[in-house]
């Protein structure tokens, strides 16, 4: 089999509706358990996650198995009750898997950031999770005027639906990243829901690396005038593993700006990565200034690489809006065009795979976090299948 | 002083109806500071020359030899090739996503020194490079060959041929596809190199045009895989001039006198030899 790459605009898969009108609640019993036909649902293997999206799920909260590296001046974390005022405030599942999580979990991790000037990074780490199916919540709230990078890690077990909302205050400055590295039976389908307030930036960053099934889906609302996101993601699916992620930038208020660059190296029989981009620039915003970008580097056969952008434009005014997708091969002519300059083989991958992704490493801010992530990256060139 | 031979040279290409014949046994010294000039037909297989000079594995060398200072090069990988002073610059120099020029450059150079080059002279060394061959700085930071015309395309392979410094260059079809001046440029490109490290170069052409600026030594016909003629510069004129038409049809007879001669054979019980049967 050879590599398959898949780009559809939105005239040749729209959905039956827009996304604006795209159901939504916290109830599971109110979303019908998912055929695989549906819009939202027919790039994910759903026979391997039925029983996140569908099951009963143990929402004990995951006190021992999250894990803080150090603590830093600005950031507190503890967990809360589900009827705390903060749940909720950033949105409301809009699939299945989303719901269901909601529906089961005990008790929400609560991030705070308040430090309103620069510091090292905080890193919240969980692992252990273990192979009974979970579901977890997580809110982040920034304080008006805050800064800092979030790094949340995921690695070993697991099988998990969550959803995390991130609410950023008004002229907040922060960068939230969310990294996967579990192992390779692993299952987890998250949703992001992110409000960004006035003149605020929310830095936004998808890391998937490990992972049988991994989907994170980050819903951003740019809902008062002068919110901004940069989203960003790197994902490298090798042979059996199936990548996801359903970007959603929804621009509400005027003046706000929006920027997605999700970028992905495909290697192995059956790896399969999955990238839709939906922007909505609503009539109220004017002013709008959009881009999206999805770009996938396929490093051998038998792969497959979805790119969908859609995008819906229901204003006139706006300053820009535009996508771009492309997924591009690794192939034998390139290698010997680089060995061809004296580059063994093994570098000539790497220098390909880094350069490619380096960009997006480079979002993150953190110098110890991108140098440990550009080492996986390389780890993930020497797996063979 | 180096020296590379090609001796009695057959190579093979795998395509979808199997192994097919196109190098019938090529025989070629190039010596350093020599410039050789290769013209010959479309099809010829001059790029397939080129191609197994520099270790393309599609290309398999079914007898003879590639040798360079009495180094068996024949069975090295493509990189050994290019790290004992082997270049070729390519008739379709290939995109590579993710890599910019700069980065590629200065790992090409760190391979083949076999360390890092000092960075502030390497700096103004590729600075110095790109502005002889009027490339726009911006060059540096694409990646190589994304989304460049086929005339930057070829500057590029001679930026490389400057900085990476070999001891032989092959040429392939340098020249096609580019405008005079860029002609001028990159043929100012090769012949600085010749002068700085007194390079040998094989270069394929078609043209006579590129031989006004680079003068070859000597200018070899191909036709059907193997050199027919050979002889100095004032052959390119005649090719020029009167075509290939004549070897072509030399050529043809011969091998079909080879093709009546091996029916005899055949019929009086003798086996071809499979270079020739294919
Ligand atoms: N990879 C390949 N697969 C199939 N056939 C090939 C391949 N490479 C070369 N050939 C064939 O070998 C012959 C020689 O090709 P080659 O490219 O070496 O010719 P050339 O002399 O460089 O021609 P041109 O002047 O058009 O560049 C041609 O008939 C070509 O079709
Ligand atoms: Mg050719």
């Amino acid at each position: 089999m050879g590599s398959r790459s898949h780009t559809d605009g939105a005239w040749s898969e729209r959905p039956v509706q827009t996304r604006s009108e795209r159901y939504a609640s916290a109830n599971v019993g109110d979303f019908d358990e998912p055929t695989g036909r549906e819009v939202d649902w027919k790039l994910t293997p759903i026979k391997l996650v039925r029983d996140l999206i569908n099951g009963e799920l143990d929402g004990s909260p995951l006190e021992s198995q999250v894990a803080v590296a150090q603590p830093v001046d600005g950031f507190s974390l503890a967990w809360i009750d589900r009827t705390d005022e903060r749940i909720g405030s950033a949105g409301l599942p809009e699939d299945r898997a989303s719901a269901n999580a909601w529906s089961h979990f005990d008790q929400a991790l609560a991030i705070d950031i308040t430090g309103e000037e620069p510091t090292g990074e905080f890193i919240v780490s969980r692992s252990g999770l273990g192979t009974v199916a979970r579901a977890a919540h997580t809110v982040i709230t920034a304080a008006p005027n805050s800064r800092g990078i979030l790094v949340l890690e995921n690695s070993g077990d697991a099988r998990i639906a969550e959803n995390v909302e991130i609410v950023v205050g008004e002229g907040a400055h922060v960068t939230v990243v969310t990294i996967q590295e579990w192992n390779d039976s692993a299952a987890h389908l998250a949703s992001h829901f992110a409000q960004v307030g006035r003149d605020a930036t929310l830095r936004h960053i998808v890391v998937s690396l490990g992972g049988g099934v991994v989907r994170v889906n980050p819903s951003i609302h740019l809902s008062s005038p002068g919110s901004n996101t940069e989203a960003y993601g790197l994902y490298f699916a090798d042979a059996g593993q199936h990548l996801e992620q359903q970007v959603y930038i929804d621009h509400e208020a005027e003046n706000s700006r929006s920027r997605v660059k999700y970028k992905g190296a495909l290697q192995g029989e059956g790896a399969h990565s999955v990238w839709i981009g939906d922007v909505l620039i609503r009539q109220s915003a004017d002013g709008t200034d959009s881009y999206e970008e999805n770009r996938n580097l396929v490093l051998s056969e038998g792969t497959r690489a979805d790119s969908i952008p859609n995008l819906e434009i229901e204003t006139g005014n706006i300053l820009g809006a535009g996508h771009a997708s492309s997924t591009g091969r690794f192939d034998d002519e390139q290698l010997f065009y680089l060995q061809s300059r004296g580059i063994s083989e093994e570098e000539a991958r790497r220098l390909v795979v880094r350069g490619f992704l380096a960009e997006i490493i480079q979002q993150i801010g953190a110098p110890a976090v991108e140098e440990r992530l550009t080492g996986a990256v390389e780890a993930e060139l020497t797996v063979t299948v | 002083m180096s020296v590379l031979e090609i001796r009695d040279l057959h190579v093979s290409v795998d395509t979808e109806q199997g192994a097919k014949q196109i190098l019938r046994g090529v025989n070629l010294t190039i010596k350093q500071g020599e410039t050789h000039a290769i013209m010959g037909p479309n099809g010829s297989g001059k790029s397939t020359l080129a191609y197994a000079i520099a270790g393309h594995p599609k290309y398999h060398v079914t007898s003879g030899s590639i040798v360079l200072d009495g180094e068996d090069l024949t069975a090295a990988t493509v990189d050994a090739r290019a790290r004992a002073g082997v270049f070729l610059a390519m008739q379709y120099p290939v995109e590579i996503p993710g890599v910019t020029v700069t980065n590629f450059l200065r790992t090409a150079k760190t391979a083949i020194d076999g360390s890092a080059p000092p960075i502030r002279t390497w700096v103004k060394d590729v600075r110095t490079s790109m502005e002889n061959l009027r490339m726009d700085k911006a060059f540096a930071e694409r990646n190589v060959n994304e989304g460049f015309s086929g005339g930057e395309k070829k500057r590029n392979e001679i930026l490389q041929l400057e900085l990476l410094k070999p001891k032989f260059a092959v040429l392939d079809e340098t020249d096609s596809g580019l405008d005079v001046d860029a002609l001028k440029i990159v043929s100012e490109g090769v012949n600085r190199a010749k002068e700085n490290t007194d390079l040998g170069v094989l270069l394929i052409t078609h043209y006579n045009r590129i031989l006004r600026y680079i003068t070859p030594d000597f200018v070899h016909v191909f036709v059907a895989g193997q050199v027919v003629e050979s002889g100095g510069p004032e052959l390119a004129v005649q090719l020029e001039n009167e075509g290939y038409d004549t070897y072509v049809a030399a050529s043809a007879a011969a091998a079909e006198a080879i093709a009546s001669a091996e029916a005899a054979d055949a019929a009086a019980g003798v086996v071809a030899s499979p270079a020739v049967n294919a």
